[in-house]
C-alpha cells in the first residue's frame, strides 16, 4: 500500500492528561482522509504533532515510508506537509502576499524583499488551483472566504503535497463550502493529499475517501466511507447511540414577550450590521436564528441585551420600551442571556464557582446589604444551583478556570435561568461541548419554553436551529430574511436562506436552480 | 543675528538634543514591535551613559581621538546585554514586562552610581570627559548657499548618524524578511510560529537590538550634553525616546520626526533666551510638551496610533 | 508546588536569592557582604533613632505600594504613582503654609488636598482609558514627568527659590512623643493613617460590592460588562481611589518627613518603589504592608552601609531590591525549575 502519511502508535500527554493514546493514522496518496472526533477528542493535538508544533512522547511518524522526526513546522513544510488552520493564523495588518511569503521571502540581492515576484508566484498558484486572491490586499480587509484561500496559498506556496485541513467550514456558508469542496477535489485532482479534520458528519459523506474515528484520545476505527452511514459514524465518535432528534412537546405559544421593530445597529467599526430589522418572539415558543457567522447576529443580541447602541428603532420586552437602556436595567426587566463568548464573556474565570453564580445579582439583598457582600448567603445559594443544575466542580470556592467546559456552561445556565427571566438569550449555548452537555442545554431550553418563558436561540449549526426551535428566522445581511417552519424545510432551503436567495416556496426547484446558476457566474 | 543663523542655531540644536532620543527611539520601535515593551530602556541610557563615560575616561590614554566612538561601542555592547535581562525575565520566564522594565529602571540606576562609588572613591558623580562629541563641517556640502550654513556647517556628526540609523531602521523592518518576521512574531505570534518563525528568539533579538541603540543613545547624551556621568544625567530621556516612539506610530521615520520635535523642545529650554519670542514662554511648557503631545496622541486627538497587537503578551505555545 | 502557598513562597524564595546575589555581587565588588548585611542590620534595628527612621520610611511606601496593587487589582497599571505623589507632596505643602486654621481643621486639610491632587492626576489616565480605551501605562508615564516640570515651576513660583518654608505646625504630622522615644528622628504620626488606608481598602476589596464589581473588571472587562457593571465608571473610580492613596504618600514626605518640599532634578523613587512593594505582596494589601516593611527598611537601613568598616555604596540595596522583582515577577522560572527537578527525580 503506497501511504504518504504514517502516524504511528502516536501519544501525547500534557500532565496527566493523555491527549493522544497510542493512535495510528495512514493516509493514502490522492485520499481525502478525514479524522473525525468530538470536541477534545485530540484531533488537533494529533495534527499539530504531525505539524511539529508539539511533539509526542511515544510513536513513530513516517513520510512517504521514510521515519522522520519533525520537530518544527520548518520540518514539516520540508517534508510537504501544509496545515490549514481553523483558527487562521494571518497577520491582520499585512498584505496577503506578505503573509504567504512570511519565513520564506524571495529576496533582492541587497537583501530586501522582492514583493513583486512573490505576487506573481502567488497570482500563478491561485489561477491553477482556482484560488482567487487579490495579493495587494490587507488581510484585515479581505472575506473570511478570501482569507482561508490565502491559508490553503500558504501551503502551496511552500510546496506542500500534503494538506491538512483543520476544521474548514467552521466559519465558511453553505455556498462556500461548496466551493471548497471543489477546492479540495481540484487539489487531489493535482496528486495532492489531503486530511480533512470535522466533526461534521455531512461533509464526510460528500468529500472523503475514508474516515478515522478518535475519541477521547484513542483511534477507535478506521472505515470506508462508501461503506458506513452518518448513524454509525456517529455511534462511534460519541461511544453510545446518539438521538439526532430532540424530544419535545408541540410548542404552545402565547402572547408577545420581545418586539423588535426596524432596528439599526453598527458595529465597532460603525457600519451598519443590523438594517431595519423587525422579529418577535413569544411566550411558550423558541425562536431559532439560523445564519452564518457575520450577518449582524451579534450585534442583534448586543442590541437587545443593551451592550450596544441602537442606532434606530424599538426594543420592546414584556410590554417595556428597553431601547438604549443599561445593560442592567435590561435584565432587571426579565432578560435572561447565555452569551456567545462564555470564557470572555459569561464568566470571571479566576472568581469562585459561587461568585460567578451571582454575577448578575451581588448587589441585591440577600447577597448585600448596604453595599456590603453577604459570603454566607452567596455561598448557600451557590451550593443549591451547583445541586440543581448537576454541576461537577471540588466546590463552591473552586476558580471557575478549572471546571471544564461544560460545567462552565451550566453554572452560566443556572445563574441566568434561576433568576426567572421572561425572555433567555441563548447564543451558540453548545459550541464546542461534548453531546451529553449538549443534550443537557437543550432539555433546559425547551423546559423554559414550557414553563410558559420565551427563547431566542441564536446558532450557526444548522441542526441545532432545526431540532430545537419552534420557527426559524433566517438572518442574512442585517435582516430577518424569511422565518420557516422547522418542520416543512430542510436544510437546502435554509442553506439558500442563509445566503440570501429568499425563496419562494411555488416555485421551489426553478428558484433554486437560478441560485446555483447566479452563484456559478459569480 | 540673521534669520538663518537663527534658524540654523534652533536647528543644530534641535537635531544635537535630537540624536539620543533617535537612537533609544529606534530601540524601542524594535523591541516594540517584536511585541516586548521595554519601558526599562530609562536605565539602558543610564548603563549606556554610564559606560560611555567610563569607557571614554579610561580608555582616553589608549584611543585619543577615536575615545567617543570606540566608548559608545563599548556602550552598545553593554546597553545589549543589560537588555538581555529583560528578554530573559519577560521572554523566557513570561514575567510582566511593564514590571520587568521597571525592575531593570532600578538595577541601571542603583548599579551604575554604585559603580561609580566604588569607582571614584565614594564620590556619585564621575569627572569630566576630556574628549566629547565635537562639531565639524560636512565636507562639500558646507558650501552650497544658505541650505549648507543650516545643515552642514557647525553639526555633530552623531546627530547625522542617528538620522541615517532611523532610516536603515525603517527599512530593516518594512524591506526585509527580517523585519516582517518581527512584525508578524509581534502582531501574532502563533501565525508566525506555524510559518517555522522562532517566536522568542525574534524577541530576544528585538530587545537587544533596544538595549544597543538605547546604550548608544545614552553614550551619546552623556559625551555630548552632560560630559559626565551622575545619578541626575538621565533623567526622562529613556522615556522621553518612548514617547516619540509613540508619537510616531512605531514607525522609524515617525519616531525620528517625534524625536527631532521634541529635541527641538528641549533645546529651546537651554537656548530659548537668545531667541526672540521663545525667550517669553515659561520653559515649564517647553519641558512637559512632548509629554503633553504624547498623551494627546496616544488618546488619538492627533491621529490613531496602533500598538502591535501582540504586546505584552509572553507567547506560550499551543495557546491560541 | 503546592498551589496555595506558591504566593507565599516565592516571594520569600526571591527575597532570599535577591539577598545571596546581592551578597555575590558585593563580594566581587570587593567588599564583605557579612559585614555589609550585618551593617544593614543595624541601620535598620541599631538603635530607637534608626528604628523610627525606617517606620518612617516604611510609610510612603506602604501607601505607594498599596496604590499600585489597588490599581492593579482592577486590571490597571498605575505606574504614575510616581507623579501623584509628586502633585499630593506639593498640594499638601500648599495648604500647609498658606492657611492658618486650629490643627484639628489644618491637618486633614492638608492631607485631604495631597489625596484630591493625586486623585486629580490619577484621574486623567482614568478617564482616558474608561472613554476612549487609552493604555494607562503611557499616559502614566507621560504625566509623571509633567508632574515633575510642573510641581518645580509652582514651587519657584510660590517660593521664589527651590525650597518652600517650613509647613505650619498645625499642619505637621510629627508628634512630639514619637520624637523623644526616637532620639528625635523623624517618625511622624502618619504610619497610623498608612495602616488606617490598608485597613479600609482591604475591607472595600475583600468585603463589599464595589470591590466585588472592580475585581471583577480587572479580571474580565468583558465580563463584567456582560454582567451589567458599568466597566468605565469603575475604571475611573479605580484610578481615582489609587491616585488618592498615593497623594497621601506625598503627604507623608510633605506633612511628615521634610514639612516642605522643594525643586527635584529627578524622580523621588518612591513611587516606582512602590511598585516593588506590590510585586512583592502579591497586589494584596496585607502583603503589601510585608513589601513595605522589607523595602522601606533595607532602603533606610541601607544608608548605614557607607559608613566603615563596611564603606558599601548604598545603591547596592537598589540592585538587591531589582533583582528580587526579577525573581518574583519570573514565577515562571520557580516552576520551570520545579518541574525539572521533580522530572529528574522521576526518572530515578
Amino acid at each position: 500500500m503506497d501511504y504518504v502519511i504514517e502516524m504511528l502508535n502516536i501519544t501525547k500527554v500534557f500532565g496527566n492528561f493523555v491527549a493522544n493514546d497510542n493512535i495510528t493514522l495512514q493516509l493514502k496518496k490522492g485520499e481525502i482522509h478525514a479524522l473525525l472526533g468530538e470536541n477534545g477528542a485530540g484531533k488537533s493535538t494529533l495534527m499539530n504533532v504531525l505539524f511539529g508544533l508539539y511533539q509526542p512522547d511515544g510513536g513513530e511518524i513516517r513520510v512517504k515510508g521514510k521515519s522522520v522526526k519533525i520537530t518544527d513546522p520548518n520540518v514539516a513544510n520540508d517534508l510537504g506537509i501544509g496545515m490549514v488552520h481553523q483558527h487562521f493564523m494571518l497577520v491582520d495588518t499585512f498584505t496577503v502576499t506578505e503573509n504567504i511569503i512570511l519565513g520564506k521571502e524571495p529576496k533582492y540581492g541587497a537583501g530586501t524583499i522582492d514583493i513583486k515576484s512573490a505576487a506573481e508566484e502567488i497570482t500563478r498558484l491561485s489561477e491553477l488551483y482556482g484560488l482567487e486572491v487579490d495579493p495587494y490586499a490587507v488581510v484585515a480587509d479581505i472575506s473570511v472566504g478570501m482569507q482561508q484561500r490565502v491559508e490553503i496559498l500558504k501551503t502551496l506556496y511552500r510546496g506542500a503535497d500534503i494538506l491538512i485541513f483543520d476544521e474548514p467550514t467552521a466559519s465558511l456558508t453553505p455556498q462556500e463550502i461548496m466551493e471548497l469542496i471543489d477546492i479540495m477535489k481540484k487539489l487531489i485532482s493535482e496528486g495532492k493529499s489531503i486530511i480533512l479534520i470535522t466533526h461534521k458528519l455531512k461533509e464526510i459523506m460528500e468529500v472523503a475517501d475514508r474516515v478515522t474515528v478518535i475519541r477521547r484520545g484513542k483511534a477507535i476505527k478506521t472505515l470506508n466511507v462508501a461503506e458506513t452511514n452518518p448513524t454509525e459514524l456517529a455511534s462511534l465518535m460519541v461511544g453510545r447511540d446518539v438521538v439526532f432528534k430532540t424530544e419535545k412537546k408541540p410548542a404552545n405559544p402565547k402572547e408577545e414577550v420581545l418586539k423588535v421593530e426596524n432596528l439599526v445597529v453598527k458595529d465597532y467599526r460603525g457600519v451598519d450590521k443590523v438594517k431595519n430589522l423587525n422579529l418577535s418572539v413569544r411566550r411558550g415558543e423558541i425562536l431559532g436564528i439560523a445564519g452564518v457567522d457575520g450577518n449582524g447576529q451579534t450585534e442583534l443580541i448586543e442590541a437587545i441585551t443593551g451592550l450596544r447602541r441602537v442606532e434606530s428603532g424599538n426594543i420592546t420586552l414584556v410590554g417595556k420600551d428597553i431601547t438604549n437602556l443599561k445593560p442592567r436595567k435590561i435584565t432587571e426587566t426579565g432578560l435572561g442571556h447565555i452569551p456567545q463568548d462564555r470564557h470572555r464573556h459569561g464568566l470571571v474565570l479566576n472568581f469562585s464557582v459561587g461568585e460567578n453564580f451571582v454575577l448578575q445579582s451581588y448587589y441585591h439583598e440577600p447577597f448585600s446589604k448596604i453595599g456590603v457582600l453577604q459570603n454566607r448567603e452567596i455561598y448557600n445559594y451557590a451550593n443549591k444551583l451547583i445541586e440543581e443544575y448537576d454541576v461537577r466542580t471540588q466546590s463552591a470556592y473552586e476558580p471557575a478556570r478549572a471546571l471544564s467546559g461544560g460545567n462552565q456552561q451550566k453554572v452560566i445556565i443556572g445563574r441566568e435561568i434561576d433568576r426567572d427571566p421572561d425572555l433567555l438569550i441563548a447564543a451558540q449555548p453548545t459550541r464546542g461541548l461534548d453531546v451529553g452537555a449538549i443534550e443537557f442545554i437543550h432539555k433546559r431550553l425547551i423546559e423554559q419554553r414550557d414553563n410558559g418563558k420565551a427563547v431566542l436561540l441564536i446558532s450557526f449549526e444548522l441542526d441545532e436551529v432545526m431540532n430545537v426551535s419552534d420557527r426559524i428566522a433566517v438572518i442574512f445581511d442585517g435582516q430577518i430574511l424569511d422565518i420557516v417552519n422547522p418542520k416543512e424545510t430542510n436544510e437546502q432551503e435554509l442553506g439558500l436562506l442563509m445566503a440570501g436567495h429568499k425563496v419562494d416556496r411555488d416555485n421551489h426547484q426553478q428558484m433554486l436552480d437560478q441560485a446555483v446558476k447566479k452563484e456559478g457566474e459569480e | 543675528m540673521s534669520l538663518t543663523d537663527t534658524i540654523a542655531f534652533i536647528f543644530y540644536n534641535a537635531i544635537f538634543y535630537a540624536a539620543p532620543l533617535i537612537f533609544t527611539g529606534l530601540g524601542a520601535v524594535f523591541t516594540e514591535r517584536s511585541g516586548v515593551t521595554n519601558i526599562g530602556l530609562e536605565g539602558v541610557m543610564q548603563i549606556g551613559a554610564f559606560t560611555g563615560i567610563i569607557s571614554n575616561l579610561f580608555l582616553h590614554d589608549i584611543f585619543g581621538g577615536a575615545t567617543v566612538f570606540v566608548s559608545i561601542m563599548i556602550a552598545m555592547i553593554v546597553g545589549s546585554l543589560f537588555s538581555s535581562l529583560l528578554a530573559i525575565s519577560s521572554v523566557t520566564f513570561r514575567s510582566d514586562q511593564i514590571i520587568a522594565g521597571t525592575a531593570l529602571n532600578m538595577l541601571a540606576a542603583g548599579a551604575t552610581i554604585f559603580l561609580v562609588k566604588k569607582l571614584f572613591e565614594g564620590k556619585g558623580q564621575t569627572p569630566m570627559v576630556k574628549d566629547a562629541i565635537t562639531r565639524f563641517d560636512i565636507p562639500v556640502l558646507e558650501n552650497i548657499p544658505v541650505i549648507g550654513k543650516i545643515f552642514f556647517q557647525n553639526v555633530y556628526l552623531t546627530s547625522y548618524l542617528a538620522i541615517l540609523a532611523a532610516i536603515v531602521g525603517w527599512v530593516i523592518l518594512f524591506k526585509t524578511p527580517f523585519g516582517l518576521r518581527l512584525r508578524s512574531v509581534g502582531e501574532h505570534p502563533t501565525a508566525a510560529d506555524t510559518m517555522g518563525i522562532k517566536v522568542n528568539r525574534m524577541r530576544y533579538i528585538g530587545v537587544m537590538i533596544s538595549g544597543a541603540l538605547g546604550g548608544i543613545g545614552g553614550a551619546i547624551y552623556a559625551q555630548s550634553i552632560t560630559l559626565d556621568y551622575s545619578h541626575a544625567t538621565i533623567s526622562g530621556q529613556g522615556f522621553m525616546a518612548i514617547a516619540a516612539m509613540i508619537f510616531g506610530k512605531w514607525n522609524p521615520l515617525g519616531m525620528m520626526g517625534a524625536a527631532i520635535f521634541f529635541g527641538f523642545a528641549q533645546s529651546l529650554s537651554t537656548i530659548g533666551p537668545s531667541i526672540p519670542f521663545i525667550k517669553d514662554i515659561p520653559t515649564v511648557y517647553l519641558y512637559i510638551l512632548p509629554y503633553v503631545l504624547t498623551i494627546l496622541a496616544v488618546a488619538g486627538f492627533i491621529g490613531k496610533s496602533v500598538a502591535p497587537k501582540a504586546l505584552n503578551t509572553p507567547y506560550i505555545k499551543g495557546s491560541r | 508546588m503546592s498551589k496555595r502557598w506558591t504566593p507565599i513562597l516565592i516571594p520569600v524564595l526571591a527575597v532570599i536569592l535577591g539577598l545571596l546575589v546581592g551578597a555575590v555581587i558585593i563580594a566581587i565588588s570587593g567588599y564583605n557582604p557579612i559585614v555589609g548585611y550585618a551593617q544593614l542590620w543595624e541601620g535598620i534595628f541599631g538603635d530607637s533613632y534608626v528604628i523610627g527612621e525606617s517606620i518612617r520610611q516604611i510609610t510612603p511606601y506602604v501607601l505607594a505600594g498599596l496604590a499600585v496593587a489597588f490599581a492593579f487589582k482592577t486590571g490597571l497599571f498605575n505606574i504614575g504613582v510616581e507623579g501623584q505623589l509628586i502633585v499630593g507632596w506639593f498640594a499638601a505643602v500648599y495648604v500647609g503654609i498658606s492657611f492658618d486654621l486650629p490643627a484639628y481643621i489644618h491637618l486633614p486639610l492638608a492631607i485631604l488636598a495631597a489625596g484630591l491632587a493625586g486623585a486629580f492626576w490619577a484621574f486623567i489616565p482614568g478617564i482616558l482609558k474608561a472613554k476612549l480605551g487609552v493604555n494607562e501605562v503611557v499616559v502614566t508615564i507621560m504625566l509623571n514627568y509633567t508632574a515633575l516640570h510642573v510641581t518645580n515651576a509652582l514651587i519657584r513660583s510660590i517660593a521664589k527659590g527651590d525650597t518652600t518654608e517650613q509647613i505650619a505646625q498645625t499642619a505637621s504630622l510629627r508628634i512630639p512623643f514619637f520624637e523623644e522615644i526616637t532620639q528625635y528622628s523623624r517618625l511622624h504620626g502618619g504610619i497610623f493613617i498608612a495602616i488606617l488606608t490598608v485597613i479600609i481598602i482591604w475591607f472595600i476589596l475583600e468585603k463589599t460590592t464595589l470591590g466585588f464589581e472592580l475585581k471583577a473588571a480587572g479580571f474580565s472587562q468583558d465580563a463584567s460588562k456582560y454582567a451589567g457593571m458599568n466597566v468605565p465608571r469603575n475604571i475611573v473610580i479605580s484610578m481615582v481611589i489609587s491616585g488618592f492613596i498615593a497623594g497621601l504618600a506625598g503627604a507623608m514626605e510633605g506633612l511628615g518627613t521634610f514639612e516642605y518640599v522643594s525643586t527635584k532634578t529627578a524622580m523621588t523613587g518612591i513611587g516606582f518603589d512602590g511598585i516593588a512593594v506590590a510585586v512583592l505582596g502579591g497586589n494584596n494589601p496585607i502583603g503589601v504592608v510585608f513589601g513595605a516593611i522589607l523595602f522601606g527598611a533595607l532602603k533606610y537601613g541601607s544608608l548605614n552601609m557607607p559608613n566603615p568598616p563596611a564603606q558599601i555604596p548604598e545603591e547596592m540595596i537598589s540592585v538587591i531590591i531589582a533583582v528580587i522583582i526579577f525573581f518574583v515577577a519570573s514565577g515562571y522560572l520557580f516552576q520551570w525549575l520545579y518541574e525539572k527537578f521533580s522530572k529528574k527525580k522521576g526518572v530515578k
